[in-house]
């Protein structure tokens, strides 16, 4: 009897099909909770590798240099967010063969997939710009994308007695676009509270030709760094940091002196993508824009910073994504065609110093308009805006990325990017 | 929509001179924006306008950290062979549009 159900059981297990998601961060934790509601227990297993067992609220480290959080606020475990019924193996991943369509983990187990969600995330790569992690790294050259930068920034910033302030984004795509902007202005209401901004002289630098890159967004945002006396230096692509005389220089032959660096070195996909031949030049996996299945392998899917899409690398198009990619992995798995398509849809709030922030809210098509959100008329968030209703959405936010976005629920706002609210001129 | 003329071929351009139907382009063409930015060009030139060109028509984003991937040149010879704000020159004398950043 004893053995007849062995042999049941194992047949069950060879009938069901396997999901695979790897990465448990913000688009692989929103997709294990979307998937494991949509999928039949009964028929589909869902399992997902991360490598950490802390779950970041990366928004977060932006705050971290000014002391408004520490770590352990924005911290939790990553296994408190993955539903029940979701196997988490706790794991590096060494490769994806696609062709055999499995996966080995770093300690050569090998897992087989019917469907695969690859949500590594992207990393920050200051190795790839010479100088940049050179003897001032973490004396006086500092990122704020990871907790140890953000923290290490904080204890800097508690006794700097002022100088040149540098914020230098190397190149784009990066986490976050807005996020080196909001460090220039918390930057300025930071010093201005210590009463030490006269002693601390601002400068952002960008490889754009502006402060943003949609026009009119640009144009507002330059306009407040103008107004809160932060020098913007555009067209700058760096090349070297010398280290000796702590300057940083752009492969024209401009050169910036800078007393603190706050670095966003250049962003890569995680190593296991271009091992694994599925990415870019970056590391990127190719994927279709819309459809967000890649190009390569028609049982892999990508979602959020993984993915070689022309939109923002930000945790609210990762979950705007989810929408779209639970629907067609559904009806990829019904064998019918793909039929939605996701729109670049992103928005985010950008703080500003002195308890304001502005909202924006754009997709591939459509740039940054001003305007309210979610609603019209009611708002009652102000798009491209300075407001302080906008800093309390982005200190509420925090609670609802916890509580309400990780876990998949309902929010009250569309996936696709709408024009109610928003004004053309 | 905005025509100009070069080598006895009108092309349709943008508001700042960049071509929105990148089929219309030729090499004759590009020595003739090239003189407009004041540059000569050479095989160099055109063997990294062709990979901007294949990136762009293939659908990838453009940007200056790729052209160490292009297989060509470096981005110090890029910035050399293209003074000032070489992305911009380069797509413009290569018969692309502006490349805009992926936010």
């Amino acid at each position: 009897m004893e053995y007849i159900c062995t042999v049941n059981k194992l047949t069950e297990e060879e009938k069901m099909k396997k999901l695979l998601i790897l990465g448990g961060g913000t688009a692989g934790t929103i997709m294990s909770n979307k998937m494991r509601k949509e999928l039949p227990a009964n028929e589909w297993s869902v399992t997902i590798v991360e490598k950490e067992i802390n779950h970041y609220y990366q928004p977060g480290f932006l705050f971290i240099p000014f002391e408004y959080y520490k770590k352990k606020d924005i911290v939790k475990p990553s296994l408190k967010f993955f539903p029940k019924g979701v196997e988490f193996i706790n794991s590096e991943i060494d490769k994806i063969d696609a062709a055999k369509n499995s996966i080995t983990l770093i300690n050569g187990t090998e897992i087989n997939y019917d469907i695969l969600i690859i949500a590594t995330g992207t990393r920050i790569s200051p190795e790839e710009t010479p100088g940049l992690k050179g003897d001032l790294w973490q004396k006086s050259i500092f990122d704020f994308y990871t907790i140890e930068g953000a923290e290490s920034l904080a204890e800097f910033f508690k006794t700097w007695k002022g100088g040149n302030l540098v914020i230098n984004v190397v190149d784009n795509p990066i986490k976050c676009p807005v996020a080196p902007l909001e460090f220039a202005f918390l930057a300025d209401y930071y010093f201005t509270g210590k009463g030490m901004r006269d002693k601390v002289n601002i400068t952002y630098v960008t490889p754009l030709s502006g402060a943003f890159t949609k026009p009119k967004a640009s144009k507002m945002l330059g306009s407040l760094l103008g107004g809160k006396n932060i020098n913007l230096v555009s067209d700058f692509f760096l090349g070297e940091v010398d280290n000796v005389n702590s300057k940083i220089l752009d492969f024209g032959g401009k050169e910036i002196p800078f007393d603190c660096l706050i670095t966003v070195p250049l962003h890569t996909g995680d190593q296991v993508i271009s091992k694994s031949g599925l990415g870019d030049e970056f590391g990127f996996v190719k994927a279709d824009k819309n459809t967000l299945q890649s190009i390569l392998h028609k049982n892999i899917f990508v979602i959020g910073d993984a993915g070689n899409f022309p939109s923002s690398k930000a945790g609210s198009v990762a979950h705007f994504q989810a929408d779209v990619l639970t629907k067609n992995i559904i009806s990829f798995i019904e064998n019918k065609p793909l039929n939605e398509s996701f729109d670049g849809h992103s928005n985010c709030y950008i703080e500003t110093g002195f308890g304001k922030g502005i909202l924006i809210d754009f997709n591939y098509a459509t740039e940054p308009l001003p305007g309210l959100y979610p609603l019209p008329v009611v708002g009652p968030f102000k798009l491209l805006k300075e407001s302080r209703l906008n800093h309390l959405g982005k200190l509420l936010f925090k609670w609802i990325y916890w509580n309400i976005l990780l876990r998949a629920r309902k929010l009250p706002v569309t996936s696709y990017m709408s024009m109610t609210g928003k004004k053309q001129n | 929509m905005a025509q100009k003329t070069y080598a006895g071929i009108t092309v349709d351009v943008n508001e700042e001179g960049y071509f929105t139907n990148p089929s219309q382009w030729t090499k004759e063409i590009a020595l003739e924006i090239a003189k407009e930015e004041n540059l000569v060009l050479t095989g160099q030139h055109f063997a990294i306008m062709e990979f901007l060109r294949n990136k762009f028509l293939g659908g990838e984003a453009l940007s200056i950290r790729s052209i160490n991937h292009s297989g060509v040149i470096d981005v110090k010879t890029f910035y050399q062979l293209f003074p000032g704000a070489p992305l911009k020159k380069a797509t413009k004398i290569a018969g692309i549009p502006k490349p805009v950043s992926c936010i």
